[in-house]
């Protein structure tokens, strides 16, 4: 069988960010990325399948700059086979739809039996790409999954819903898959995995190519959240921090 | 201007975010017009029109089937809105229903102003504002944005027939949450932890701190994910909203999820080695150190 795994790689969200100079989105200079935490549960599950099914073949699909290739080289490490990179120098100007329309007519009639995309991306946050491929490709889109098992062409799994609610779902196989975080346990690439990624292909093609379809959603602008007025800041030494917050604690809440 | 509501029913009960939507149109300025997947003895509290179609039939969960029958009511009234909430069930069909009637779709708005709809970005470090290209505007709104309108009135309900053709996906049942051995929505005081805290064996420590405050511990959604703590612990949109007297957030960033299950806290105290973490934004007091040192030396004083 043939697997698709969509990834894509983010900033570190610890990190502290700028606006870029036209305001519609964050300054990629001085960022420190990696993949989105989602999409690292979608690898993990096509290299699980892989090793239950023996006969598979994983390819990861990337938008973006040449940066992304850097964390494509981590999912090959992770056990991914080979790579495809849809070249784009700025993707942020897509929108879901856009980036769904690049991955869809990229996928369409490759015959890919499964497509794994994480549920959400943790810098845009809509959840819309992975269920919007499969509505593309005609396939059954088994969305926000935190568990998984593939037996007999078919896909069984359980979504989490509100509450701690799961919904068991089930759909023949070929159909797309999006993880949510807990669906299984990423694992850590291995010395001799990632020299081993080294030597595994990473096709490029560019977006323009493929054919990048307007967008049905602008951007206005960016910016921080407005700061709420009047909260207390305690920093600075150990023991003055400490009484000071047990100040607070005295004051407001009669503990101790 | 008209917006199509999409209400959720899960197991014999209309959900609470269901009067989130109608307080929403009433900021849009929309007449509401609303869609249900539920049971005629268990309608929506609202006066209006109402298209219902029974779950019965139609499956409480089914996604074709559900995009089917909205894109006929779509068809019909003509909105220049349908808005979900961005929960399990709106962020599956929204997609689904965006890209059949060719709208541009916008996920977990926070607020909205003239310019558009705002929502959250990189965790919610920043802010984006976004509006649709065309007509009509698929919308999911953030659970906890928008206050819950007063469920009140009767509806004018219009039945709808069940579409031909059936779903590839097949729903299968639910399963319930494990039962939980505390309750945080009735705690007075909670100290949480956060993905910050570092390792497991922390934890520890945090529920040291919460019973030296004669509180619960609680925990976000990283820390339950790692197994560092159960599913009943967990705050935020996915887990339990809570409405104590005193919040603790240590080592937790703020993602959305999180501050929309802790917003109702009276007095939040966040202890974080980021002073520009998002939690700051909801924090009164904002003690910039490391947990590790930090937590021990309040411990000590609060023994003392």
């Amino acid at each position: 069988m043939k697997i698709l795994v969509c990834i894509k790689q983010v900033p570190d969200m610890e990190s502290k960010f700028k606006l870029n100079p036209e305001g519609l989105w964050y300054s990629d200079a001085n960022l420190a990325w990696r993949m989105n935490e989602y999409d690292e549960y979608a690898v993990e599950q096509a290299v699980q399948l892989k090793e239950q099914l023996g006969d598979a073949e994983i390819c990861v699909l990337a938008i973006g700059p040449d940066r992304v290739k850097e964390m494509m080289k981590k999912a090959l490490a992770m056990g991914a086979d080979r790579g495809v990179h849809i070249k784009d120098e700025e993707p942020w100007r897509m929108d879901c739809f856009g980036i769904a329309s690049l991955i869809a007519a990229y996928a369409r009639d490759k015959d890919f039996g499964l497509v794994f995309t994480g549920m959400q991306s943790q810098d845009r946050g809509s959840a819309q790409v992975g269920t919007l491929v499969g509505e593309m490709l005609e396939l059954p889109v088994l969305s926000t999954l935190v568990e998984f098992s593939f037996e007999g062409g078919r896909v069984s799994g359980k979504r989490e819903l509100e509450g701690g609610v799961r919904a068991r779902v089930s759909a023949q196989s070929p159909a797309v898959v999006t993880c949510q975080l807990g669906l299984n346990t990423p694992r850590y690439p291995t010395l001799p995995n990632i020299m081993k990624a080294k030597k595994k292909e990473i096709q490029t093609l560019v977006s323009s190519e493929l054919g990048v379809q307007p967008g049905r959603v602008e951007m206005v602008r960016v910016a921080f959240p407005e700061k709420r007025k009047g909260g207390m800041l305690i920093q600075g030494d150990i023991s003055q921090m400490t009484s000071q917050l047990m100040t607070v604690l005295k004051d407001k809440f009669s503990i101790i | 201007m008209k917006a199509l509501l999409v209400a959720e029913y899960r197991e014999n009960q209309v959900r609470e975010c269901t009067y989130e939507l109608l307080s929403f149109a009433e900021r849009l300025g929309a007449a509401p017009v609303m869609f249900i997947v539920g049971d005629a003895d268990a309608l929506p509290a609202f006066e209006g029109p109402l298209y219902l179609a029974e779950a019965s039939t139609c499956g409480e969960f089914s996604p074709s089937v559900h995009k089917a029958l909205l894109l006929e009511v779509i068809a019909r009234e003509q909105p220049d809105y349908v808005v979900f909430s961005h929960s399990s069930y709106g962020w599956d069909l929204a997609p689904r229903v965006a890209l059949a009637t060719g709208a541009g779709q916008i996920s977990e708005i926070l607020d909205l102003h003239e310019e558009g709809f705002v929502v959250p970005l990189c965790n919610s470090k920043l802010r984006s504002t976004l509006k649709a290209s065309g007509p009509l505007s698929v919308l999911t709104l953030q659970s906890g944005a928008f206050a819950a309108a007063e469920p009140q009135g009767s509806p004018q309900v219009m039945a709808l027939d069940v579409p031909a053709g059936t779903d590839p996906l097949r729903f299968e049942g639910l399963e319930e949450a494990e039962k939980s051995e505390v309750d945080l929505s009735k705690a007075e005081i909670i100290v949480s932890a956060g993905r910050g805290i570092g390792k497991k064996d922390n934890i520890e420590m945090i529920a040291n701190l919460a019973k030296a405050m004669g509180g619960e511990f609680g925990a976000s959604r990283p820390v339950v994910d790692a197994g560092w703590a159960e599913h009943s612990r967990q705050v935020g949109s996915t887990g339990q909203s809570v409405a104590p007297k005193l919040y603790v957030a240590c080592g937790i960033s703020g993602a959305v999820q999180h501050l929309m299950g802790m917003k109702k806290s009276d007095f939040v105290i966040a202890i974080n080695s980021d002073a520009e973490a998002p939690i700051a934004e909801v924090a009164d007091v904002m003690v910039v150190a490391d947990l590790k040192e930090f937590v021990p030396a309040l411990l000590s004083c609060l023994q003392g």
